[in-house]
């Protein structure tokens, strides 16, 4: 047992991994070879989750520094295998890991070509996902942040419908480019710092106040594209048209999630003054993002592009909630990751139901779905509601908690996000007329079935989480408060430092503070 | 108990909602109607131990949201201004309950309709019973929904769905200001917490802030962002539209949540937050002036439609202005006790409307109805007690009437006796507004129940009708709750006006609300403003008996008229056209726009559709030579290329 609790994050990282080791070497007809993948995938996958909950239940929420460290040697030269998560990335861990089994269950049997290979992208992905929230080297941290494209590119190229060809090259090109910066500017500051320890980088390295201007341009690029924030968004609509169903999850679910976390790690701690030149920057982005994607979303007549989005609005109150620099903008902007997590990949899921039946994403294709699925229905409004960020639901904390960072730093801000309430009240509620509402006309429907159990065993879990996010948001503030005040602290001392050696040119090793 | 009073409708819910397929209807109707019977009877005893004994309660529940110096908490707080909401939300939703399961017998929508039911109730009572404005904002979302999914209840109508989300949205547009409202309290107070925030509120009287970018008056800004957010709720003056089409709902729906509680949340909340708009006289004038203006209006337009249900609408969105014209004035006292006598002559109202829709097989044009006392005696003496309150008839030198007579008066008189400009205005169109009041309910109750039957003729040829041998009365667990609110409507006036606006209201209010009838006036009140109400009532009924007993033809000669000002007015004063051109179709082609134009030509064009489209050529290209699917892997290997090159540039330079 102690020798799982000191290399646990290894372990949820590694087993995926292990996973899809035995399902590549296991042997067999098709039919046994795509039922054993499943199985292991499940199996794999569900462990990893109760392992991902025992990380949760032995975090220690008190305290800023990072938990469950492990390092070891690995390149050398300051580049190691070094481990460890903190009240930022700790919940990610958990999200990746409650949301990874369900997307297994989803694709049980909506994909049914190459489902050990799929399986296996699958395992992959969620190892290198994993990767991302524990890495605590900038180099190691570069391979599992660009390593995860790969597999999802497989996924959208592979499994995906028709235009699959066209959303994967789009996915790749802006991913791509955004990526290639990053690499510069984590290579600059290896040379400058001499370590690729993001620990000692966020505590004792101090770039020169312009120097953090070109590095958080760099970073920007990335994160700005995995977000989405405007106008570099136009890949995600694509991409989640395309994807199948348990691919979208995984986008809208982690994937975006990966950019804001970013910031939180790099960029606000790394890059203070520069975070603060460039914090107007992200504000006008993110409220555009709001309004503008807002108003798209209305004018959408395919599902998944509507919530794709949807999703670029809600990712808006993130990059505008952490740039607020403020302890309720933060917390929210975490919390709004999280909760657009599983409300998002719900959605999705949703989504994934009557696309399994009908084959279709046009909006017109559907109609009066309650006469023949109110179980489905009573579902998909709850998840629709969440998204209009009705109090009582996980998306209303986050969005409340963003604006009041905002309200803090600027009322104008607050004000243009605060549109965006109506705004997401009328795309969704008018989607969801649309699709559940009104008479059951369509010839195709007549026949079309209520969710099946295991669609309940999907979607509920869901559900209860989505309205106790809501009610008792308590558990997720207890891991990232304390971690979020240090983060706040840190940036004012980095900030009050560049203030008081403006134009100091340290010498590389003299770069360390 | 206070907590049981909160949860028990919620549980019911609950349980109607997730086990109603398996316990079925009858079971549903039962428990959610037991648990609010219940809930009702511990209101009552609340009212008592509060509003008589005077005790006051907190009751901690548990941690909301708290991040950094940001915390609020789920509490239930019951003083005396709950107290009245509580009887109120609770004695009215128990009733509606009953009704419903004699209303909706033969829908089969019931478990699904009694848990939405006591959902809202549930809701309503998270908002009266909040002890922070981040409470009252859950409860009045939560009312909100509730009040969308029962106005859609009927979900195969085309047009109540679009009633529904045109409530939401509507709605929303009004709880944008309140949200912003609560950002304000917490940016200005640090707290959101009703005791702090009005114990600190006198210190901030007359200081400013940067909001928007102008340096504002504090506590104006916020009680007017507060104000926006109950206009929506309750149907002002602007963002009234919602309310009239929310009548596609079922009728009990219409008498519980757009009628008796949702719509008078509004009410409430300016009234909880007295403190705050005591310290904001702008704010209040406003508030005057909105309600005031919304009275006039809205009784204007009752004055000429001809849907049953929609009369009455316009009445309540008329009789909500008075009460904020009272508020408005710092009559905090009167507007409560008119929410309070309302709430039972406006259910009462709907629910006997809702009886002869039921007798007339949910014929809701009174054009083809007339001539049914005969055919429903209980009925018709429900509704003629629901109008003499809601006219507020009564003899007023001896101070003796329906319960009307004494929350519309004492209105009246305080705009009267408030006697600043903007309350002189809110005194003559209140004035005016009773005349039509007047009016409008008689013409209702006479095209409805005298005159000549007009149900069995075909309507321009064609359709069927129904005949009066079969109008029949209600079944009875729909007649009792109408005896018990019109109960209620006849002495509620009398017995509760001394402590809500009388001589014993200190007493009783409490500090729950700033003041209870405005502030010591110089003015007396002299004998012609206390009878002009009474004297405009009767001019009304006259009016309304001229032209629908005496001389029925009349009337329809003046709609083929179409005269300009009845044109105005049967529009609804052009307000759906006017947000349809300015807003709904603007914001649609928008969209359309920036979808189209922005990201597919602006940023995809310049962006990776133009890369895209270059590397595309090569992939078909590649293609062609390769056999299936070898081009994805290209991509992957790609990115390995990438990965591994950059491990060799690091490791070469690398010190």
């Amino acid at each position: 047992m102690s020798f799982v609790m000191s290399h646990i994050l290894s372990i949820i990282i590694f087993l995926p991994l292990a996973g899809a080791l035995a399902i590549l070497a296991t042997r067999g007809s098709e039919v046994t070879l795509a039922s054993t993948a499943r199985w292991v995938a499940m199996i794999v996958t569900l462990a990893d989750f109760v392992l991902s909950l025992v990380l949760w239940a032995n975090f220690d929420g008190s305290t800023a520094a990072f938990q469950f460290v492990e390092r070891a040697a690995w390149i050398g030269r300051g580049i190691d295998y070094h481990m460890g998560v903190d009240g930022i990335s700790m919940l990610f861990v958990v999200l990746t890991g409650g949301l990874m089994p369900i997307c297994i269950l989803a694709s049980w049997k909506s994909i049914q070509t190459r489902v050990a290979e799929y399986m296996i992208a699958f395992l992959l992905l969620e190892s290198l996902m994993m990767g991302v929230f524990a890495a605590l080297d900038l180099f190691l941290f570069y391979v599992f942040f660009e390593g995860g494209l790969i597999p999802m590119f497989l996924i959208i190229g592979v499994w995906g419908g028709k235009r699959r060809v066209y959303a994967s090259f789009k996915f790749f090109l802006f991913t791509l480019l955004g990526s290639l910066l990053m690499l510069l500017a984590v290579l600059a500051m290896y040379l400058y710092a001499g370590t690729a320890d993001i620990e000692t980088l966020i505590n004792t390295a101090h770039f020169p106040v312009a120097m953090q201007n070109l590095l958080w341009l760099g970073f920007f690029a990335s994160f700005a594209v995995k977000m989405p924030m405007w106008p570099v968004h136009t890949w995600l609509p694509d991409a989640h048209v395309e994807a199948p169903t348990a691919g979208s999850v995984i986008l809208a679910a982690i994937l975006l999630k990966m950019g804001g976390y970013g910031f939180l790690r790099f960029s606000l701690p790394m890059f203070a003054s520069a975070s603060v030149t460039f914090a107007p920057l992200i504000f006008v982005l993110s409220i555009v993002a709001i309004i503008y994607t807002s108003l798209v979303a209305l004018a959408q007549d395919d599902v998944k592009k509507l919530i794709a989005y949807s999703s670029v609005a809600h990712m808006g109150f993130v990059t505008m909630g952490l740039f607020t620099l403020t302890q309720v903008g933060i917390d929210g902007g975490i919390f709004q990751m999280l909760s657009h997590g599983v409300v998002s990949g719900a959605l999705f899921l949703s989504v994934g139901v009557i696309y399994d039946r009908m084959h279709t994403r046009e909006i017109s294709a559907y109609g009066g779905l309650v006469n023949r699925m109110p179980v489905y229905g009573a579902c998909f409004m709850v998840f629709a509601l969440a998204n209009v960020g009705l109090p009582g639901t996980g998306g209303f904390v986050g969005e409340f908690l963003t604006m009041l960072g905002a309200f803090f730093v600027n009322t104008w801000v607050a004000i243009f996000a605060a549109t965006g309430a109506i705004l997401s009240a009328c795309y969704m509620l008018y989607l969801y007329w649309r699709v559940i509402f009104g008479e059951l006309v369509k010839p195709a429907l007549r026949t079309i079935k209520d969710l099946s159990f295991r669609e309940t065993a999907i979607l509920a879990p869901l559900v209860v989480v989505t309205i106790l996010m809501g009610v008792y948001p308590k558990p997720v503030f207890d891991v990232t408060s304390a971690s979020v005040a240090h983060l706040i602290a840190q940036h004012r001392e980095a900030v009050a430092f560049d203030r008081r050696v403006p134009h100091t040119r340290l010498a590389r090793q003299g770069g360390v503070r | 108990m206070y907590t049981a009073i909160v949860f028990l409708p919620i549980a019911a819910s609950a349980i109607a909602g997730l086990l109603g397929r398996f316990i079925g209807a009858r079971l549903c109707e039962l428990v959610t109607t037991v648990a609010l019977f219940v809930s009702a009877a511990f209101s009552i005893f609340a009212f008592y131990d509060v509003a008589i004994l005077g005790n006051s309660h907190v009751v901690p529940l548990w941690q909301w949201i708290a991040s950094g110096d940001f915390e609020v908490n789920w509490t239930i707080r019951v003083d005396t201004l709950t107290a009245v909401m509580l009887v109120v939300v609770t004695g009215v939703s128990s009733l509606v309950h009953l009704y419903s399961i004699g209303y909706m017998r033969d829908d089969p929508g019931r478990p699904r309709f009694f848990s939405f039911l006591s959902f809202f109730t549930f809701a309503m009572l998270m908002l009266v019973t909040a002890n922070n404005f981040l409470q009252v904002f859950f409860g009045w979302e939560g009312v909100g929904l509730a009040s969308y999914l029962l106005i859609g209840f009927w979900y195969k109508k085309p047009s109540a769905n679009e009633a529904a989300l045109k409530a939401f949205v509507v709605n929303r547009v009004g709880d944008f200001g309140f949200m912003l409202g609560i950002l304000a309290i917490f940016l200005v107070f640090k707290t959101l917490d009703f005791d702090a925030v009005f114990a600190a509120a006198p210190a901030m009287a007359g200081k400013t802030f940067l909001f928007a970018g102008y340096n504002v008056d504090i506590l104006t800004t916020i009680c007017l962002l507060l104000f926006m957010g109950a206009m929506g709720k309750s149907a002002q003056l602007g963002l009234h539209t919602w309310l009239p089409d929310a009548m596609e709902g079922p009728t009990p729906v219409s008498a519980l949540i757009h009628a008796a509680t949702m719509v008078t949340a509004g009410v409430f909340l300016v009234c909880r937050a007295s403190p705050l708009y005591e310290h904001a006289p702008v704010a209040l004038g406003f508030v005057t002036f909105i309600g005031a203006s919304t009275a006039f209006m809205a009784a204007s337009i009752g004055l000429f439609q001809n849907d049953i249900k929609r009369v009455i609408a316009y009445s309540t969105c008329s009789q909500l202005g008075y009460m904020f014209a009272a508020a408005g004035v710092s009559a905090y006292g009167a507007a409560m006790f008119h929410l309070f006598t309302h709430a039972f002559f406006k259910a009462l109202l709907f629910l006997a409307a809702g009886s002869v829709i039921t007798a007339m097989h949910h014929e809701q044009d009174m054009r083809k109805m007339g001539g049914l006392a005969k055919a429903l005696p209980f009925t018709w003496a429900m509704m003629l007690i629901g109008n003499l309150a809601l006219t507020g008839f009564g003899i007023p030198l001896l101070g003796i009437g329906t319960a009307g007579f004494y929350s519309k008066d004492g209105i009246i008189n305080a705009a009267y006796l408030a006697g600043t400009p903007i309350a002189t205005y809110a005194f003559v169109l209140t004035v005016a507004a009773a005349l039509m009041t007047s009016f409008y309910s008689w013409r209702q109750f006479l095209m409805t129940f005298h005159g000549k039957y007009r149900g069995d003729e075909g309507h321009h040829g064609h359709g069927h009708g129904v005949k009066l041998e079969d109008v029949h009365e209600s079944p009875l667990t729909m007649l009792v709750p109408l005896a018990v609110l019109a109960l209620g409507a006849l002495i509620a006036g009398a017995i509760f006006a001394h402590l809500y606006i009388g001589a014993d209201s200190g007493g009783f209010w409490r500090g729950a609300v700033a003041a209870a009838y405005g502030h010591a006036g110089v003015r007396e009140l002299p004998l012609w403003v206390e009878l002009a109400p009474f004297v405009v009532t009767l001019i009304g009924f006259a009016i309304a008996f001229y032209y629908y007993i005496l001389n029925p033809e009349l009337p329809a000669q003046m709609a083929a008229r179409k005269g300009m000002l009845y044109t105005f007015v049967y529009n609804k004063w052009y307000f759906d056209e006017l947000y349809a051109f300015l807003f709904v179709r603007p914001a649609m082609r928008l969209g359309r726009f920036l979808w189209k134009f922005g990201d597919g030509v602006t940023i995809d064009g310049l962006g990776p559709d133009g890369v895209a489209a270059r590397v595309m050529d090569a992939a078909r290209g590649a293609i062609r030579l390769q056999s299936g699917y070898v081009y994805h892997y290209a991509f992957a290997m790609l990115i390995g290329v990438v990965a591994l090159a950059s491990y060799f540039v690091i490791v070469g330079v690398a010190p």
